[in-house]
């Protein structure tokens, strides 16, 4: 049995009126990479933050390597690598500056790792920060999260806005965590993609609640897309017991389902339908049905 | 190796990359007693979780196509390499099968009706095939 690093118990957080955070309760373990998904605003961010102590759960607890990271941030944070979409980094520094300063924090440094993650990138370390891109930028932050090692790497929307390359170099650096020395990563993200290839749990937040969570392949086995075809022409969305989400028109629909397959062989049979195949539901097509929001939307968020 | 994983088809991706070796091993792209890369490597190939193709090499090793040395690598199994190729020119086979046999019900073709036409079809092939070296 992996050990726990992260254990959230039932928190909650409010900000003024609005429930950010909803009786949250979340597990990390060692070796693993965990995903996490769910529209802006979900409550994704706040969940992380709570994980640095850089905020207080209001109910509920919070423990990280199994220390109050409120209480305890020097035991804490000296041993997470953290890298976030909006990437603060001291804009009058040089990069060599930038790692010079955060390897003070960590004695842990592997000075090497850095130097070919330095090369690797491409990065010239005399420049200021201020005068980096967003995709270089990201990357002297990458450099500053992983070389000291981290037991837990916690990346939130590290690939927002950057181009193919640098999310590759975060893709990497996610792998190598887990691959050289089975450290723990948590990685938020809305590329469902990049979360289906990288997460080995996955947990999917909506409106400051968990809605699922679980180990990749346990949750997607609960969820099927199936096409069916009806004898009778449905001007309106037919009504399947099991359905979340059904696209299409006329005889033919496209359908997200949950349950047995059986069940909802059952529920298409009693409308003159067959089920003309199945497979497996996609985490997009799951978290699509579970946010009940329509694909355009999720696409813009 | 000469893998694609797609995430828009609903497999999950260590079932992809167990079919693909499968298949690589069945076709001789992969020779008996090849090394496979280690899983750091293909991890990063294919940008997946490393923990996905650890539980693909434990899987083929389970069947027995592909074998683990301690302190090296994961090879290609010499011993069971022709037991596995007839598993798996059975289980192409059987999926084109599955495909004709749900295509001809769609179209009120019995199994039966289906291998009538089989027969003449091989039939017809015949015929054309020695047409040709008689020219």
């Amino acid at each position: 049995m992996a050990d726990t690093v992260v254990d959230v118990n039932e928190i909650s957080r409010s900000f003024g009126a609005k429930m950010a955070l909803d009786r949250v309760t979340f597990r990390a373990t060692e070796g693993k990479v965990h995903g996490l998904v769910g529209a802006n605003g979900a409550g994704k961010t706040t969940l992380i933050k709570h994980l640095l102590g850089l905020l207080r759960a209001q109910s509920g607890s919070v423990r990280v390597f199994g220390r109050d990271p409120v209480r305890d941030p020097v035991g804490v944070l000296g041993r997470v690598g953290y890298l976030s979409e909006e990437r603060e980094l001291p804009e009058w520094m040089r990069v060599d500056e930038l790692l010079r300063y955060t390897q003070a924090f960590h004695p842990t440094w592997d000075a090497s790792y850095a130097r070919e993650l330095l090369e690797t990138f491409a990065l010239d370390p005399s420049k200021k920060i201020k005068e980096l891109s967003k995709g270089m930028r990201a990357q002297a932050g990458l450099i500053a999260a992983v070389a000291h090692r981290p037991a837990l790497l916690i990346l939130d929307e590290p690939s927002s806005g950057l181009d193919v390359v640098v999310r590759r170099d975060i893709l990497d650096a996610i792998v190598r965590t887990v691959a050289d020395d089975g450290r723990t990563v948590i990685f938020s993200s809305h590329l469902l993609e990049e979360v289906e290839r990288m997460s080995d749990h996955v947990t999917l937040m909506h409106h400051g609640r968990v809605t699922l969570s679980g180990a990749l392949d346990e949750v997607r086995r609960g969820y099927q897309r199936s096409r069916v075809r009806f004898v009778e022409h449905f001007d309106q969305r037919p009504v399947l017991e099991t359905a979340l989400v059904m696209e299409g028109g006329g005889r033919t629909w496209s359908v997200v389902h949950s349950g047995s397959l059986e069940q909802f062989h059952h529920s298409v049979l009693a409308l003159g339908g067959e089920v003309v195949e199945s497979r497996d539901a996609t985490l997009e097509e799951i978290f699509l049905a579970r946010a009940g929001r329509g694909r355009q939307q999720v696409e813009v968020a | 190796m000469d893998i694609t994983i797609s995430v828009a088809d609903g497999v999950p991706i260590y079932k992809q990359i167990i079919n693909q070796i499968k298949y690589l091993a069945a076709s001789g792209a992969l020779a008996p007693g090849e090394e496979l890369p280690p899983i750091r490597t293909l991890a990063l190939q294919l940008k997946v979780t490393p923990n996905t193709i650890v539980r693909a090499y434990d899987e083929l090793e389970a069947s027995g196509v592909i074998q683990k040395k301690r302190g090296s690598g994961s090879f290609v199994s010499e011993v069971r390499h022709s037991r596995l190729a007839d598993a798996e020119r059975q289980r192409i086979i059987e999926h084109r099968v599955d495909a004709l046999l749900a295509e001809a019900h769609q179209l009120n073709f019995t199994a039966d009706d289906v291998l009538r036409v089989i027969r003449e079809r091989r039939a017809v092939m015949e015929r054309r095939s020695s047409a040709m070296t008689e020219k």
